[in-house]
């Protein structure tokens, strides 16, 4: 039986001269990441704005967008996104939060159930007023901060510090280029995404971590090694089991974004995309942060050729 | 070495074992796992056979999701209002009259008593309102939920304290949670849920209802209902209330409360023998008959009004004196309005009105479709992933997608004893996991296969595999565990199901990938001798 092999046996890639390229294009992405958050800014979900989210199908199985567009907007409750999705008559309405407080909100969804009650089922109906969405802002927020501190800590205490300034670089490159991602694809950001950048600083460590472990392993049995032939080294020897594993992963949102429906849908394409950037960020971010922060104290890293400015 | 003692066999797969049939009662539908139940003989004992299930999300089931919260500056107009006829009836007692009538303040009453014998005279009784905190620790018995200031130009403001409100907001929170639960029951829904969140919120969950808005209907409304004359426009201690009749024209309504739904022993829908619109009938108690009987005999020939949450139902006129303390209220309502209407009574009026800060509903259709679409996402993430590593690793690869299904069945049956809600993001983090499971797998047998080539023969290359990947599984696994379990406390409700099956999935991870596949691969060795390894 002849197996698949992904990744040759034995590869010397020198993955660490990739910095001169890797660098430049991960701060200036990070940069714009940062100008289009302040420019553009995030499509905030009804969890972190507020307001009124519905799911509609027709019963008779044809939607008519138009119609439903122009009544809804003839509410008065500002003004409403509408967005046809499927081919069966499914339409999605989300009303901006009205301005009397909680008890507002309550008026639309009576209104939308009086009125379209008849021609449409109503699959999924969503408020959220000012205060909870607030809050969710908060605890999402504090999430992601504290997922971050938490895992420092971690590192630190398993790891040497370099280390763990290099892996946790790596994560918030992850966490930035993600949000860049919900930026430029306009994708919903609600509570779901928090989840979904947790998961992904989960797995930005789990990968670093697994490179790291090497090193750590290389640098006790070699204890002269320059820190780019080592880095290069762990690289390559964990290489396999790196693309093994971002393939299964892969995989499997893969079948989550064909096959999981809608309202995972969404979850799933960030995932994947979480995926690639994290498995990139591993070998060529927080792998030569090393050489900057100065892995071996004991030994001066030489000056890298060409002057490149850390990203970050 | 490669052994693995027969007690040791024996205990993993005994453990597997139990896990995986605890998974079962999941697998199946409500009636098949009673039709089960039910046909087993009678000498085996219940506690032997699994037959918790994993809990449907209402994400997946279908149902409502809504949150209220107590109006607090509501509920303090309430408190405040009563406070005021409190201290009314002090000062009518020791004979003084203040200034300029009673004021009501946002959290409690002012009056001014110039004099300053009067003062002295209410002071100490107005104290007495004061009540003593619940919560007062012992020896420390200082709570009070009111305070007592008067100033020497003679004004007396009486406010309620932050400990105070905050025991009021307590009970209001327990008293509206029973309200609810008898509105509830009254509608037939199965296994409602009705919490306490925070210090001023109600969390309502009600699965597979199939009119959310009738539900929202039963749970704002405060119900509280007031019998009261009509009085003159313009006179002192009127209120101006709307009239339903009259289109919401306001009308003056004396503030007297001759008889409220406190008094209510019973209320049932009916239709008017005459006219034939649908009414509610309702009964008093003894204290409300009496004082109904005794109003309705001085008043006859004046409307009485009455009055549900501020606002005129109707007001008939007082015929003749109604002693038998029952009565009907009637007011052009639907057939639907007067079974509500009968339904609110009986469950009693809310102590403060409670205002929908969040409603999530899912039609069950929905729910259905999510759950269709999310296994067959399960099953093709499954097969793909084992087929690559089948197709990488051959006969380990066969032995990793044994231990990946027992993975998945292990989140089940852990799921099912812990009695853990399953989500639409749950599902997803299920599949997910299934991409990640294989990752000590594939961490163990890329270190076999460097280990062999640098010369170690078969079993010591497996045996430094394992030793060596062991510890690269722990930290990756914790650094995960920690972003899942940061995630649990942070999200309530779908994000909440996700972190508790991606904390599950890591802890099976290691059973399996490490313990399990050890023992195959292990077993395997022992039977075939191999000559090379297999990959």
């Amino acid at each position: 039986m002849r197996l698949i092999r992904i990744w040759p046996e034995s590869a010397h890639f020198d993955f660490m001269r990739l910095r001169r390229f890797s660098f430049p294009l991960s701060a200036t992405l990070s940069l714009l990441t940062v100008v289009l958050l302040f420019t553009v800014g995030l499509n905030f979900g009804i969890d972190f704005r507020g307001g009124t989210l519905m799911e509609l199908q027709a019963k008779s199985g044809r939607a008519e967008v138009a119609k439903l567009r122009q009544t809804a907007e003839g509410f008065g409750f500002g003004e409403v996104e509408v967005q046809e999705f499927g081919t069966a008559g499914g339409v999605s309405l989300r009303f901006p939060i009205q301005a009397g407080g909680e008890a507002a909100q309550s008026a639309v969804v009576q209104k939308a159930r009086d009125t379209f009650g008849n021609e449409y089922e109503f699959r999924r109906v969503e408020t959220v007023g000012p205060r909870v969405s607030g809050e969710l802002v908060q605890s999402g927020t504090i999430g992601v901060i504290l997922s971050v501190i938490a895992v420092l800590f971690y590192l630190w205490f398993r790891f040497e510090r370099e280390l763990a300034i290099g892996a946790i670089v790596g994560t918030l490159h992850d966490i930035v280029l993600t949000v860049g991602f919900f930026v430029i694809t306009r994708h919903e950001f609600n509570m779901t995404s928090i989840a979904a950048i947790l998961t992904i600083v989960g797995y930005s460590l789990n990968e670093t971590v697994v490179v790291f472990d090497r090193t750590r392993e290389l640098m006790r049995r070699y204890k002269t090694m320059p820190v780019e032939e080592l880095l290069n080294l762990s690289i390559n020897t964990t290489m396999s089991r790196t693309v093994m594993t971002a393939t299964t992963t892969a995989l499997s949102l893969l079948a989550l974004v064909i096959f999981g429906g809608r309202a995972i849908e969404g979850f799933a394409q960030v995932m994947l995309y979480g995926v690639v950037v994290c498995t990139y960020s591993a070998i060529f971010i927080s792998s030569p942060m090393l050489i900057y922060i100065g892995l071996r104290s004991t030994e001066t890293a030489k000056a890298p050729e060409g002057k490149v400015a850390p990203a970050e | 070495m490669l052994r693995f003692s027969k007690t040791k066999i024996i205990a993993t797969m005994a453990v597997i074992l139990i896990g995986l049939l605890l998974a079962v009662p999941s697998l199946m539908s409500r009636e098949e796992r009673e039709a089960f139940q039910r046909s087993l003989p009678g000498w085996v004992p219940s506690w032997l056979i699994p037959s918790r299930a994993v809990v449907l999300g209402l994400d997946l089931q279908g149902g409502s999701h809504v949150l209220l919260e107590v109006d607090v500056p509501d509920l303090l107009r309430t408190q405040s209002t009563a406070l005021r006829d409190d201290v009314r009836r002090v000062l009518r007692e020791a004979r003084v009259s203040p200034q300029g009538g009673i004021q009501l303040n946002p959290r409690g009453v002012q009056i001014r008593v110039p004099d300053q014998a009067d003062r002295e005279k209410i002071l100490p009784r107005l104290r007495e309102l004061a009540q003593p905190l619940g919560s007062a620790v012992l020896g420390q018995g200082g709570g009070r939920d009111l305070e007592v200031t008067s100033t020497p130009d003679g004004l007396i403001t009486l406010t309620y304290t932050d400990a105070g409100i905050n025991e009021k907001v307590r009970r209001a929170v327990d008293q509206s949670i029973e309200v609810i639960r008898r509105r509830i029951d009254v509608t037939g829904t199965t296994e409602p849920s009705i919490q306490r969140q925070g210090a001023d919120r109600v969390l309502v969950q009600v699965p597979g209802l199939q009119d959310p808005q009738r539900l929202k209907e039963l749970l704002g409304r405060t119900a509280k209902l007031e019998f009261r004359l009509l009085g003159q426009q313009g006179a002192a201690d009127v209120d101006m209330l709307p009239m339903r009749e009259a289109g919401g024209q306001k009308v003056p309504v004396e503030r007297r409360v001759i008889a409220e739904g406190g008094d209510l022993v019973d209320a049932q829908p009916a239709f008017d023998s005459r006219t034939n619109e649908p009414i509610v009938n309702f009964r008093f108690n003894i204290r409300g008959a009496q004082r109904f009987g005794q109003a309705t005999s001085e008043n006859i020939g004046r409307p009485l009004a009455i009055v549900l949450d501020n606002e005129v139902i109707s007001a008939p006129t007082i015929q003749s004196a109604i002693t038998g303390g029952s009565g009907q209220i009637s007011g052009r309502f639907t057939v639907q309005q007067a079974q509500d209407l009968a339904v609110l009574l009986r469950a009693g009026a809310l102590p403060a009105k409670l205002t929908i800060v969040e409603e999530r509903t899912v039609g069950p259709g929905l729910g259905q479709d999510s759950i269709e679409a999310g296994k067959k996402a399960t099953y093709v993430a499954a097969i793909l992933v084992m087929l690559f590593m089948f197709a990488t690793y051959g006969m380990f690869g066969l032995f990793a997608n044994i231990a990946l299904l027992v993975h998945v069945g292990l989140i089940f049956g852990l799921m099912s004893v812990l009695e853990a809600t399953l989500t639409l993001p749950g599902i997803a983090g299920i599949v997910l996991t299934i991409g990640t499971a294989v990752d000590s797998n594939v961490l163990i047998y890329e270190r076999i296969r460097e280990e062999a080539h640098a010369g170690r023969s078969i079993p010591s290359a497996i045996q430094a595999g394992f030793e060596r990947a062991f510890a690269t599984i722990v930290d990756s696994n914790s650094t995960m565990a920690i972003a899942a379990v940061i995630l649990f406390f942070l999200g309530s409700g779908p994000v909440r199901g996700f972190a508790v099956v991606f904390i599950l999935g890591i802890l099976t991870t290691v059973i399996t990938a490490v313990t399990l596949t050890r023992m195959m691969i292990a077993l395997w060795y022992h039977w075939m001798r191999p000559k090379a390894l297999p990959f």
